[in-house]
C-alpha cells in the first residue's frame, strides 16, 4: 500500500474579501499521477503555489512528506521546496543567457553541487543530450518545457508541480511531454500537474475538478487510465 | 556555477553594466581628484599666498617686547639687534626647507639733500649664496614684496651705491629713477621708486651694508621678516603656541615634527641668538582659513559626487534589477534563499563597479594633474592613500546605492512573477 506523501486539511487561501481556495481536504500518496483542472480563476494556481511551498493557505494544514508547511517560515519554505519539489512551468522560465545544460545546474547549484555530468544525463533522459550546449532561444518549445522537466527532476524531488505543463505546447510535443510523465510515473515519481486541457487531465490516474475554490469533483481514472495514456503518448521520445 | 552565471549577466547586460560603470567613473573620478588635490594643494595653495609676504617676524626679544607692550617698532624704539651672521642659520632648522624666502632688515635715518631726516630700511634686496650644506640659496627682500610696483629698477645685490624711494616721498621731494640724491652727505643713485600701499612709501630701501655703514652698525640687523610654508593652526598648535612646556613628550614630538607656525618660530628661536620669532598672525590665519575652507570645498565637492553617483547607480541597478525580476524570481522558486539572490547581484554590481572604479581612479588622476596644471602650474603629488580612501567610497556607495535593489529583491515572491499576478 502506496504511503500519503500530501495532504490538505480545509485549506483556504483568502485575499480580502475574494475565496481562492476554500475549506479544501485532499490526500495524494506517492507514486499518483493527479490532474488538477477547472476554469481560469477556479484556484488551480493558488493550489499549486501552495503545495508548491511559494505561498501559505489563510487557513488549514498542508502536510507534505509529514511537514506541516503551514507553520513553515519563508526560508524554510525555500528548503523544502528546493529538497522535495521539482517545478515546471507554462512558460518553461529558462535562463535565456545560460545553455539548456547550464539551466539544468542552476538548480542542482541551488540544490547542493552543480554536477555538469549528471545535468548531461538528466537531458538524456527528456531526449535533448544533443541539444543541451544550446541556448534556450535555439531551441523549440517543446525543447525547451522538456529542459525545464529535466531542471525539475535533477535533484529528484518527491513531488513534481506542473503548471500547465502542456499550455504553450504543439500535439506532437504535448505528446512527448505526456510519454515523459508516464516514464517517470513508472519510476515512482508522484505527479501533479495543473491543466486547462481534457487531453492531458484524462491521462492522469486520478483528476479533481475544482470550481469557486472547492473540489467539485474527485474521478479516480485507474481503470482508464492505461489507454488513455496510450493513445495520448504515442509519439516516441 | 556562481561565477558562470555572474560572467554571463555581465556580458548579457553590457549596456546597462556599461551605465553603471561609467557612473562609477565619473564619481570615482571627482573623488580621486579631488582628493589627490585636496592632499597636495596644502603646499601649493601656500605658496600662492606666499605673494602676500612674509609670515613670521624676527626680532630681537628686547625689541619684540616693546612692540608686544606699545606696539612700536622700527628705528629708535630699542638698541638691541640681531646678528647678521645668524640670518642664513634659518634654512638650517628642522623645517629648513619650508623657509621659502626670508631677508633681513635694518632701520636707520639720514638727512636727505635739503637736510630733512628721512627714515631708511636696509636689507638684502637679492641674495645669492651657497649654504654650508652645499645648497644653492636664492632669496631675499624682492621675493617679499611681490606686489610691489615698481618704476624703475630692483636693487641688485650689491648696489652699495644705489636706493630706492618710496614713492610719497619721491613725489615730495621730486625723485624719479635715474636721479642721484645725497644722504648724510654721501651721493646715491634712485634705481627705482616703489609703490607700497602702506608705510614705507614714506622710506628709502637701500642695502643693508649701506644702512649699516651710515648707522655705523655693522653685522647687526632689527629685524628678519621670513616667508615660510606652514600647516593650518590646531588644538595642539594652539596649546603648544602658548607654552610649549606643557605638552607632553609624546605631543612635543608632534608638534616639532609638524610645520605649525609656531613650530618654525620655536626652531627659528633656536638658532637665531636673541632672536624671538613672532607669526603676522593676519598672514598665517588667512593662510590657514583659506587652506581649510578649500580642503571643505574638496571635501564637499566629493561627498556631493558620491552622493549623486550613489542615487545614478541604485536607480540604474533597481531598473535592472526590476527587469530581470522573472528570471531572480525563477531562481527564489529553484531553491535560492534571499540572501544568495542579493549576493548574485551585489557581486555582479561590485565587479562592474571595480571596473569602473579603476577607470576612474586614472581618469581622476589625469583631471587632478589639469587641476594642478591649470591653477598651480605644477604636477599634483599622486597620494597612495586615495586608492584606499576611494576603494572604501566605492564599495559603501554601490552598497548604498544596491539598497532599494536588496529591498526589491527581498520583498520579491516568485509566484508574482513566474505566473504574472
Amino acid at each position: 500500500m502506496s504511503s500519503t506523501i500530501l495532504e490538505l486539511h480545509n485549506v483556504s487561501k483568502i485575499y480580502g474579501n475574494l475565496k481562492a481556495l476554500a475549506d479544501i481536504n485532499l490526500s495524494v500518496n506517492a507514486g499518483d499521477w493527479l490532474s488538477i483542472m477547472g476554469p481560469s480563476g477556479s484556484g488551480k494556481t493558488t493550489m499549486i503555489n501552495i503545495i508548491g511551498c511559494m505561498d501559505t493557505p489563510s487557513v488549514g494544514s498542508v502536510i507534505l512528506d509529514g511537514v506541516d508547511i503551514s507553520k513553515e517560515n519563508a526560508a524554510s519554505l525555500t528548503r523544502i521546496r528546493r529538497d522535495k519539489i521539482g517545478l515546471i512551468f507554462q512558460q518553461f522560465h529558462l535562463i535565456s543567457y545560460l545553455t539548456a545544460v547550464e539551466n539544468v545546474m542552476v538548480a542542482q547549484y541551488y540544490h547542493s553541487m552543480p554536477d555538469e555530468e549528471e545535468a548531461m544525463e538528466a537531458l538524456a533522459k527528456v531526449g535533448l543530450a544533443d541539444r543541451a550546449r544550446h541556448l534556450p532561444a535555439q531551441l523549440s518549445g517543446g525543447e525547451q518545457q522538456r529542459v525545464c522537466i529535466a531542471r525539475a527532476l535533477i535533484n529528484s524531488p518527491q513531488i513534481l508541480l506542473g503548471d500547465e505543463p502542456t499550455g504553450n505546447l504543439d500535439e506532437e510535443n504535448e505528446g512527448i511531454v505526456v510519454d515523459i510523465f508516464r516514464r517517470l510515473h513508472e519510476e515512482g515519481v508522484t505527479i501533479i500537474v495543473v491543466t486547462h486541457d481534457p487531453e492531458v487531465g484524462d491521462v492522469a490516474q486520478r483528476k479533481i475538478v475544482l470550481e469557486h475554490g472547492r473540489i467539485v469533483d474527485d474521478i479516480d481514472q485507474s481503470a482508464t487510465f492505461g489507454e488513455a495514456l496510450k493513445l495520448k503518448s504515442n509519439v516516441s521520445v | 556555477m556562481f561565477w558562470r552565471m555572474i560572467t554571463k549577466t555581465l556580458i548579457r547586460q553590457k549596456g546597462k553594466m556599461l551605465m553603471i560603470a561609467f557612473t562609477v567613473i565619473l564619481g570615482v573620478s571627482l573623488s580621486t581628484a579631488m582628493m589627490n588635490v585636496m592632499l597636495g594643494v596644502g603646499d601649493k595653495v601656500n605658496r600662492e599666498l606666499k605673494v602676500y609676504g612674509a609670515n613670521i617676524t624676527v626680532r630681537h626679544k628686547d625689541a619684540a617686547l616693546m612692540n608686544d607692550l606699545y606696539g612700536l617698532s622700527g628705528q629708535g624704539v630699542n638698541d638691541k639687534f640681531l646678528h647678521e651672521e645668524d640670518v642664513l642659520k634659518l634654512k638650517s632648522i628642522f623645517w629648513g626647507f619650508n623657509i621659502l624666502d626670508f631677508a633681513p632688515m635694518l632701520d636707520g635715518h639720514a638727512s636727505l639733500n635739503d637736510g630733512e631726516d628721512v627714515q631708511l630700511v636696509g636689507t638684502w634686496p637679492e641674495k645669492n649664496t651657497t649654504l654650508p650644506t652645499g645648497e644653492e640659496l636664492h632669496t631675499g627682500f624682492n621675493a617679499l614684496r611681490t606686489w610691489w610696483e615698481i618704476s624703475g629698477e630692483w636693487l641688485g645685490e650689491n648696489d652699495d651705491e644705489a636706493v630706492m624711494v618710496g614713492h610719497m616721498l619721491a613725489s615730495d621731494k621730486g625723485i624719479k629713477a635715474g636721479d642721484t640724491i645725497t644722504l648724510n652727505g654721501k651721493a646715491f643713485k634712485v634705481k627705482g621708486i616703489f609703490n607700497d600701499g602702506g608705510n614705507d612709501d614714506s622710506k628709502i630701501l637701500m642695502t643693508l651694508p649701506a644702512v649699516q655703514d651710515i648707522m655705523n652698525l655693522q653685522g647687526k640687523v632689527s629685524a628678519i621678516e621670513v616667508s615660510a610654508l606652514t600647516t593650518p593652526d590646531n588644538d595642539l598648535a594652539r596649546k603648544a603656541a602658548q607654552n610649549p612646556s606643557s605638552l607632553s613628550p609624546d605631543e612635543y614630538e608632534t608638534w616639532y615634527c609638524t610645520a605649525y607656525v609656531s613650530a618654525i618660530c620655536h626652531q627659528i628661536q633656536e638658532v637665531i641668538r636673541d632672536g624671538v620669532a613672532k607669526p603676522v598672525r593676519q598672514v598665517a590665519e588667512s593662510e590657514g582659513t583659506i587652506l581649510n575652507k578649500t580642503t571643505l570645498l574638496m571635501i564637499l565637492i566629493t561627498i556631493l559626487s558620491s552622493i549623486g553617483s550613489a542615487l545614478a547607480i541604485s536607480n540604474l541597478i533597481t531598473a535592472s534589477v526590476i527587469e530581470r525580476s522573472q528570471e531572480l524570481g525563477l531562481l527564489k522558486a529553484l531553491g535560492a534563499y534571499n540572501w544568495q539572490i542579493v549576493l548574485l547581484v551585489l557581486v555582479e554590481v561590485m565587479m562592474t563597479g571595480l571596473l569602473g572604479g579603476v577607470f576612474g581612479y586614472f581618469l581622476g588622476i589625469g583631471f587632478a594633474q589639469i587641476i594642478g596644471q591649470t591653477v598651480f602650474g605644477s604636477y599634483i603629488e599622486i597620494a597612495r592613500m586615495v586608492i584606499l580612501i576611494v576603494a572604501v567610497i566605492l564599495f559603501f556607495v554601490t552598497l548604498f546605492g544596491s539598497i532599494p535593489a536588496i529591498r526589491y529583491l527581498m520583498a520579491l515572491k516568485p509566484t508574482e512573477v513566474l505566473h504574472g499576478k
